[in-house]
This record gives C-alpha cells, sequence and structure tokens, in this order.
C-alpha cells in the first residue's frame, strides 16, 4: 500500500488565525467543508472573514463570501474595521462577494425545482477569480425561504458534495440549535470538521470558547479554548500547544539590589526565569520590582512595567523618593509603564494584551505589580490555566519575569498556591515586629537551580534606596533594628 | 381581463440547461399566456449554464424560475409551474378581479 500516495494525505488549509492553525495542526481540511456553529453574536461570521482575508493577504488564495444575511454593505464595514479593504480587494479580482437576497413574500412555488441557480452562482463566482476558499455565511437562512424542506435538504447535501468535487476549501458558518449542534442539522452533511464558538457569563466575566467538535482524520486540541476578538480580529489562546520545551539560559542576571544578589551563590538570577516576591502590604515589593526594572534598564535592555496599584507618574515620583530615576529609561525607550486597573479586562483579555506588548515591544524582562490582583478577577481554573500559559509564553520568549504577590495575611508566607509553585524562584518580605519597632526581612523561600542563603536579612530603605544590612549576631541569635551595635540610619 | 391593457407582460424565465423541469416550465408558461394574455406579453428565457453573470440580477437560487418583470412590482414564482391555479395567482392574472387585487394593479399601473 502506497501511503505516501497525494490522496491518502490530509492536507490543510491554514486559517491564519492566531492558534486556530496550532490547535487543527496546521488548519481546516484542505477542499472539504468546514463547519463553524454558534449562537448569535460569537463570532462566527469574523472568524469565516478572517479565514477568507488571511487566504487573500497571507496564503495567496482567492476567495468567495457568499452572505446570505449581511448586505455588501455592512460586511465591508466589518471587515474594513478589522484593517482590510474589501474594494481593493475586489478590483485586483482576488474576492468576491455575493450577497444572496430571498424573501419568501415574494416567492410562489409551485411544481419541482431545484437549487441550481444558488450552484451557478457559486460556480461562477469561483471561476472568475479561481477562488480557493469560499464561504457560506449562513446558508441556514434559506430554510425561511423554501417552504419544501425535504428539497432544500438533498439540495444541500448535493452542494456540500459539489464543493467537495470543486476542490475548495468552505467554511460554512450556521447558528446553534437547542439540542443539536446547528438548528437545522447541517451537522449531519458537513462532517469533515466541526467548530463550535460560544460565549459564556460565569462570575460575570464574559468569556468567548471555542472547541473543535470533529475532525475526521487528524487529532486536534479537544477542550475548549478561550479567544478573544479585538481590532485585529479573533485569537485563540491554546493551552496546550505551548510545550515545555523551551530552551533555558544559563546566564546570571543582576537583581538590582546590593546585597540580593549576594544571597544566591551565583550573585543573581537566570535570564528567563520568573520570580515572585510576596510580602504584607508596605513590605517594599514596588520598591524591589523598581529596582529590579531599573537594573535591567540601565544594563540597556527593554522592560514593560505592568502597575496594576499606581499610575506611572505615582510610580516614577515615589521610586525618585528613594534614588530611582525610571524617567529617562522611559524616555529612552527602554521602559514601558502599563497602569489600568485589573478589573477593566477578563484574565483572557489581559493575557492577550500582554502577549501583543510582548511581541510589538519584545522586552527582555515583564513586571506585574501586583499579580494577586489578576488572581482576584477569575475562579480558580481560570486563574491557573491563565498563569499557566502567561509562564509559558515569558518563558518561549526567554523574557525575565517578577510577579509582586500581596499577602493578606500578615506574618505568614503565604502566596496564592496558583503561582507559588510556577515560579521558579520565590523571595519573601515581611515584617518583624519586635520591642516596639518594625522591621523588614527580606528571605529566599525557593530557587530552582541556584543555592541560596537561607537567612531572614534586615533590609531598610533611605532616601538613598534600598540596603540590605549585614548580618550581626547576637547572644541568642541575629540581631536586628535597634538591637545591633549599631542601630542603622532611621527616623524615629 | 387585464386590468392595464397597454401594457405588455414581460416575464423572465430562468432556467439551466435542458432538463425536464426545464422544458416542463417552458410549455406550462407558454400554455397559460396564450390562454389568458394572448398577444400582450413577451417571455425571455434565460440559460444559465450560457450566461450564470444573470443570476445575480433577479437573485435566483432556485431553477427554474419565473420573473414578472412588468407589470411592478416585480414577482417571482419558482418550480415547474405545473400548478396553474398558483401561477395566475403569483403572476396575479386575474379572469375574476377581487376588489383588493384590482387596487394593488391600479396602485401599480
Amino acid at each position: 500500500m502506497q501511503l505516501k500516495d497525494d490522496k491518502y494525505i490530509l492536507l490543510k488549509t491554514p486559517t491564519g488565525i492566531t492558534g486556530l492553525d496550532d490547535l487543527t495542526q496546521g488548519g481546516i481540511p484542505k477542499g472539504r467543508p468546514t463547519l463553524v456553529c454558534g449562537s448569535a453574536g460569537c463570532g462566527k461570521t469574523l472568524l469565516a472573514m478572517q479565514f477568507l482575508m488571511n487566504g487573500i493577504t497571507k496564503y495567496n488564495e482567492n476567495g468567495v463570501f457568499m452572505s446570505f444575511e449581511e448586505s455588501s454593505d455592512d460586511l465591508r464595514t466589518n471587515v474594513s474595521s478589522l484593517g482590510f479593504d474589501i474594494e481593493k480587494l475586489k478590483e485586483e479580482r482576488k474576492l468576491v462577494i455575493e450577497h444572496v437576497r430571498v424573501e419568501r413574500s415574494q416567492l410562489e412555488q409551485t411544481g419541482e425545482y431545484d437549487l441550481d441557480g444558488l450552484f451557478i452562482r457559486l460556480g461562477h463566482a469561483i471561476d472568475k477569480i479561481q477562488a480557493k476558499r469560499i464561504v457560506l455565511d449562513t446558508i441556514e437562512t434559506l430554510f425561511s425561504c423554501f417552504s419544501n424542506e425535504a428539497v432544500l435538504r438533498s439540495e444541500l447535501r448535493r452542494l456540500f458534495n459539489w464543493i467537495k468535487s470543486k476542490g475548495v476549501t468552505a467554511v460554512i458558518t450556521a447558528e446553534k440549535g437547542m439540542d443539536s449542534l446547528t438548528r437545522q442539522g447541517l451537522e449531519e452533511y458537513v462532517s469533515d470538521c466541526v467548530i463550535i464558538l460560544d460565549n459564556r457569563v460565569i462570575d460575570q466575566v464574559s468569556t468567548r470558547r471555542l472547541r473543535i467538535v470533529k475532525y475526521r482524520g487528524s487529532t486536534h486540541g479537544t477542550n475548549e479554548y478561550p479567544f478573544l476578538i479585538d481590532e485585529e480580529g479573533l485569537s485563540v489562546l491554546p493551552i496546550t500547544s505551548l510545550k515545555l520545551d523551551n530552551l533555558v539560559s544559563s546566564e546570571i542576571i543582576s537583581t538590582g539590589v546590593p546585597g540580593l544578589n549576594d544571597m544566591f551563590l551565583s550573585g543573581g538570577l537566570y535570564r528567563g526565569s520568573n520570580i515572585l516576591i510576596s510580602g504584607s502590604a508596605g513590605t517594599s515589593k514596588t520598591t524591589i520590582a523598581s529596582y529590579f526594572a531599573h537594573e535591567q534598564c540601565k544594563n540597556g535592555e527593554k522592560a514593560i512595567y505592568f502597575a496594576f496599584e499606581e499610575s506611572p507618574q505615582q510610580l516614577i515620583r515615589n521610586m525618585r523618593s528613594i534614588g530611582i530615576d525610571l524617567e529617562p529609561h522611559i524616555k529612552k525607550g527602554l521602559l514601558q509603564i502599563h497602569s489600568y486597573r485589573p478589573t477593566l479586562n477578563g484574565l483572557e483579555l489581559h493575557l492577550l494584551t500582554l502577549s501583543k506588548l510582548i511581541r510589538d515591544f519584545k522586552p527582555k524582562t515583564v513586571i506585574i505589580d501586583p499579580i494577586s490582583n489578576l488572581i482576584s478577577i477569575g475562579n480558580p481554573n481560570e486563574v491557573n490555566s491563565m498563569l499557566v500559559r502567561l509562564i509559558d509564553l515569558l518563558k518561549l520568549n526567554n523574557i525575565t519575569a517578577l510577579f509582586t504577590s500581596l499577602n493578606p495575611y500578615a506574618n505568614s508566607d503565604f502566596a496564592e498556591d496558583s503561582i507559588s509553585s510556577l515560579v521558579d524562584t520565590w523571595l519573601a518580605v515581611r515584617d518583624v515586629e519586635r520591642a516596639g519597632e518594625r522591621n523588614r526581612g527580606l528571605f529566599i523561600i525557593k530557587a530552582r537551580g541556584l543555592a541560596h542563603s537561607n537567612k531572614v536579612r534586615e533590609f531598610i530603605i533611605t532616601s538613598s534606596g534600598i540596603k540590605i544590612l549585614d548580618i550581626e549576631k547576637g547572644p541568642d541569635g541575629i540581631l536586628i533594628g535597634s538591637e545591633r551595635s549599631v542601630e542603622p540610619n532611621k527616623i524615629d | 381581463m387585464v386590468k392595464n391593457s397597454e401594457e405588455e407582460w414581460q416575464l423572465r424565465l430562468y432556467v439551466a440547461g435542458h432538463t425536464p423541469k426545464s422544458i416542463k416550465a417552458i410549455d406550462n408558461l407558454k400554455n397559460y399566456c396564450e390562454q389568458h394574455l394572448s398577444g400582450k406579453y413577451s417571455i425571455e428565457v434565460i440559460d444559465l449554464l450560457k450566461n450564470p453573470q444573470l443570476a445575480e440580477d433577479d437573485q435566483i437560487l432556485a431553477i427554474p424560475t419565473l420573473v414578472r418583470k412588468v407589470p411592478e412590482p416585480i414577482r417571482q414564482i419558482i418550480g415547474d409551474l405545473s400548478n396553474e391555479e398558483k401561477v395566475l395567482i403569483g403572476l396575479d392574472i386575474k379572469s375574476f378581479p377581487k376588489p383588493k387585487s384590482t387596487k394593488k394593479l391600479e396602485n401599480g399601473g
């Protein structure tokens, strides 16, 4: 048996939609119809349109869009919002838009008929521009126009077979039915690939999801995957398509905090690793994070700082008071500070925003301050999957990441399980209250692959910055604050 | 029989090749027109296999489709036109004018 023969290999047509081609391992079945179903407003037409537009602009495959619902004008408006110029593509003979308008009120039916007119129109449009991709959106509309359902069904079956024989890759959209995938049971005719789109609201957060129900002859991701619609169209964020096989760096980078580097035998942290700083309110998490950003920018590397609690100006002012000036880095284009409230978006949108900024700005360092604010806006499962994907994304790009996490319980070392188990290095900062004074302590809870100190180190913050104090031992252990022989510089 | 007697009825029949359905539709249509519109009609048969680009103008999906272009409003009847009664109603050709349809024709004309 010659399995290498072309006709035995399932060929795929890339959709060009971020993530979807990963899930389907290459795209939708080439030369066959794919059914995209979902309830109203969940992005079916958009997906179909992107498939077509990407075909023209990225893969040099012309396309026919046959719309049974929206008029050409509406479509043009919708597509131009995605940045495609329909008129130009039409002029260049790369795109044909056919608007099929049928009003039942105008139709009288008597005797036998078939839908050859539809076939001829579609065939003519395909032949006119040698189209390789077609979209039928939404063909189910025909069911409200023709009263003879038996004829319609047999004609649809014939249509889908005809599409296969034409060898064009088709996306057919359909409304979700009550107890079937589509309202009119189209899945019966289109059986090669079925994709479901869904929009659900859980805990007041709306998430769009995509699932590949069926893909005959191909393996595919089977889970529900969140997807987003923004100004660039639709993008899917697969979780499992990222594998843990990214390159790791053994390069050591400085934390920027004098004394902290020395707590690691290596003298710093691995590039591309991720670091969590947890601590209760007012334990200098943001200060350490800013030091880190400052240090990377000083070395001429790009960094993004996501500040979910402070505005950029406030952060700059506060850091200036301890001798760190972030402004020159911003002016040089090395540092970006993004401030917004985490509740503004769902988790998925945060992840996408992040991934787009990373793609465009190409930072070497990302700081999220605090990540615990993100964790509070989703349910544990979503948070987990989002964090895994976030960390995968950062690791894949060999970006060093620093997260801060607010610990709501004083005097314990707590960070959400969802994040603390994922990170490579975990630093805790805490207040040590003793004999009428509070002092700050810092220690390393874990550091994967780095030998490190086991001491709780006292540190102070002065107008010239953080200072990690040398260890001074007394008869009962390490001395802190005013117990020291020389009390560190402080304000009473 | 027809209200506006000066107007010629312009009928267009869309077919796709010489299928039994198409032939039947053409025969039926000619038959009805001779009976009810004698001397006041013209029939244009369009074969979409030869002129596929014409399907778009009248939004043709089903074959055969009969389109009444004149008198307005445009009306469509799909199928092989085997039911005479339905075709006459569809085209609004009445040998027994009803008050409602009379009004309609006056407005249309």
